[in-house]
């Protein structure tokens, strides 16, 4: 039934009782405190960082001043740790320590020594909440031993525990910032015109001599060390886009100017032209020349760390193989002047999400995931076997159909390669498989897994016979590159 | 003073309770005899399917030339339409688990259950030997994930999608490598298993 506005206009406003308009305003708090982030990024919080674990808590504030939870900040570092509210009085218990304090006081008893506060001790629902600054003076009395604690940043180290880093600039073309940290980390990236930046919400990494580090080179001038609530952060200025690849277990970053933005390498004689452009790679660095696109190949050990993948004998591991031959292909590819990024160059984990987002973030025009296996002879290439639904909604494109549109790009790559491979007589087979990350990949995507070349699974190490397969996949690539990356 | 009836009551009682005691404690040792190992190799106890037997289409893998083969038998059926999904689905793992299987399975490998979910939707539930013994590698787990969809989707009509669920839950890959945390398109596996079918 349709109501005109003369209708509308002979409608009864319903009339709101108070108990209405309470509920009314709980429903709109409500609503507000789960549409609103709930100050989920401007929280304050703590860091604290020691040998049994790093961890974070919130930090309130209270009469001008930050506070924290005494019992929340010493439970997670022993096992013994008790807290008692006896009327105004809130006794703590830590190992051999016992410590007391007054709610609305500013003097404490730690281990039967007077303490003073910088503010009175609160009593919150049983909770003892002392003032942040506090904790220099207090933790070491409780603990027993040494703290270091910078109240600007929020971060407290107990004990030795600082992960250092030094930087260093490799000038040799295209330039690398290298970074060795003394301890592996896993910090969040993001990149920003002219800047990358690296956020250590969990890792204790400490500023090295300055805060500023400059380098003397155009492409990488500095960078810039900060901490602030509880977290670190290390901002490398770039003069091009930059990205970053790990290696070493986690201790080693380099980052390096985005393929896209390096200057064309030089082609050795009979490698055909560069690919033009892609123009569905809308937030790609712009190419250095217009109209011209560098192949940029990024190379997946698959497996890794824990996940040792196939056992392909007592003593070889899938991972250890896919390693080796992504090393190598490495070599071969960038032989024939096609850049590389080799995603796992180490023994690290590294989820399926992990690796497409990586891939998709640094916008090659070819992804190649390496695997080995212990049945079958020779190679088989795989390219993405599609899963139902995925439906993409204008700009946003569906993360398990991702590669729907790369698709016929991927079969002219695993087609080039089956091309080398037969012609090398090595045993080739093409096929769809549902493996993870090709779906996901925004880009021309194959998948490798190489058996063994005869019944001896042991061969597959064999540096002759690997050599022989990245060498066919590398030339395939290069015989099909200038019909990569424009999707269809 | 303790009646004569009352010790003698207590006393074959307490008799009664060693003699089951010393009973209970043979079976144990009998029972601990028996190795682990053999109990696990006994296959799935066969469904109690009986009546007139029809004719089905499995498709088999076989790792030897890493293929997918379709080959009719003839099984008895249930009428529930659920029922025959998971006899067919036994049948298959019958093979498997065969000795001369040409697609080896783990021992204890078993389909759990298979729900139809209207509309078109299958959720075949492994259990965790199934997923937990199985060999790990592209062409031997996308084998395994085919045979078992496409002999599905050939005998039971209008099963468009498929989840395959391992003890009841979600899980990343079946051994490393084949997805499973996604559906599976019925008409994306057709066109992989008529890949599998040829053996180059």
């Amino acid at each position: 039934m349709r109501l005109s506005a003369l209708d509308c206009a002979h409608i009864p406003k319903p009339r709101l009782t108070p108990k209405m308009r309470i509920r009314g305003t709980m429903l709109l708090a409500l609503l507000l405190a789960a549409i609103l982030p709930a100050g989920s990024a401007n929280e304050k919080k703590i860091t604290v960082y020691s040998a049994i674990s790093n961890y974070s808590l919130p930090v309130t504030d209270r009469n001008s001043l930050e506070y924290v939870g005494l019992l929340e900040v010493i439970e997670p570092l022993a096992r013994n740790v008790n807290s008692r509210t006896d009327g105004l009085r809130w006794k703590l218990h830590f190992n051999d320590a016992d410590a007391e304090f007054t709610a609305g006081k500013g003097r404490a008893k730690v281990r039967g020594r007077d303490v003073d506060l910088p503010g009175n001790f609160l009593l919150e629902s049983g909770r003892g909440l002392v003032p942040l600054t506090s904790l220099g003076t207090l933790l070491p009395r409780l603990l027993g031993t040494s703290i270091t604690f910078n109240p600007g940043s929020r971060r407290l180290f107990v004990g030795n525990v600082a992960t250092h880093f030094t930087a260093q600039l490799s000038h040799t073309p295209p330039p690398r910032l290298v970074m060795n940290f003394s301890a592996p980390v896993n910090p969040t990236i993001a990149t920003e015109p002219g800047r990358l930046r690296m956020s250590f919400n969990r890792e204790p990494v400490v500023a090295p001599g300055t805060p500023t580090l400059t380098f003397d080179d155009a492409a990488i001038p500095s960078a810039v060390f900060s901490e602030n609530n509880g977290a670190a952060e290390i901002a490398v200025n770039g003069t091009a886009p930059l990205m970053a690849s790990f290696s070493n277990d986690g201790r080693t970053i380099t980052i390096a100017p985005a393929p896209q933005q390096m200057s064309a390498p030089s082609a050795p004689a009979g490698v055909p032209g560069t690919a033009p452009a892609t123009p569905s790679a809308s937030n790609a660095p712009a190419a250095a020349a217009p109209g011209v696109r560098h192949f940029f190949a990024v190379v997946d050990a698959s497996h890794g760390g824990d996940d040792r993948g196939a056992a392909l004998s007592d003593k070889l591991a899938e991972k250890d193989v896919t390693l080796a031959l992504a090393r190598r292909l490495r070599q071969e590819l960038e032989s024939r002047g096609m850049s590389t990024l080799v995603l796992r160059d180490s023994d690290v984990n590294l989820s399926f999400d992990q690796r497409a987002v990586f891939t998709n973030t640094a916008h090659p025009t070819i992804y190649i995931a390496l695997h080995a296996a212990s049945d079958g002879k020779g190679v088989r290439l795989y390219t993405a076997m599609i899963p139902a639904g995925g439906e993409n909604n204008g700009p946003f494109v569906a993360w398990d159909t991702a590669q729907t549109h790369f698709l016929p790009a991927s079969q002219i790559a695993a087609q080039g390669v089956a091309s080398e491979l037969g012609r090398r007589q090595i045993q080739v087979r093409t096929l769809l498989a549902p493996v993870r990350p090709l779906n996901n990949l925004i880009a021309a995507a194959i998948a490798v897994e190489v058996g063994p070349p005869g019944t001896d699974v042991m061969d597959l190490n064999l540096p002759a016979y690997q050599q022989n397969v990245v060498s066919a996949v590398a030339n395939g690539l290069l015989a099909v590159r200038d019909r990569l990356g424009v999707p269809q | 003073m303790i009646p004569r009836q009352f010790l003698i009551s207590t006393g074959v009682l307490l008799l009664a309770v060693l003699a089951l005691g010393f009973y209970a404690g043979r079976m144990r040792g009998r029972a601990s005899q028996i190795s682990p190992a053999v109990a696990n190799t006994q296959p799935p106890v066969a469904p109690p399917v009986s009546g007139p037997t029809e004719r089905v289409t499995l498709y088999v893998a076989f790792d030897d030339p890493g293929v997918l083969r379709s080959q009719g038998a003839e099984i008895p059926l249930p009428s529930a339409r659920q029922q025959r999904a998971e006899e067919l689905l036994r049948t298959l793992l019958a093979i498997y688990l065969s000795k001369n299987s040409p697609h080896p399975l783990a021992l204890g490998a078993e389909v759990r259950a298979v729900y139809l979910v209207t509309p078109g939707v299958a959720i075949i539930d492994l259990n965790s030997a199934f997923a937990n013994g199985h060999r790990s590698g592209v062409l031997e787990e996308e084998l395994t994930v085919a045979s078992l969809i496409q002999t599905l989707v050939a005998n039971i009509p209008d099963i468009l999608r498929v989840k395959i669920l391992v003890d009841g839950k979600e899980r990343e890959t079946l051994a490393g490598h084949a997805d499973l945390s996604d559906f599976y398109d019925t008409g994306a596996v057709a066109l992989l298993a008529s890949q599998l079918q040829n053996a180059q």
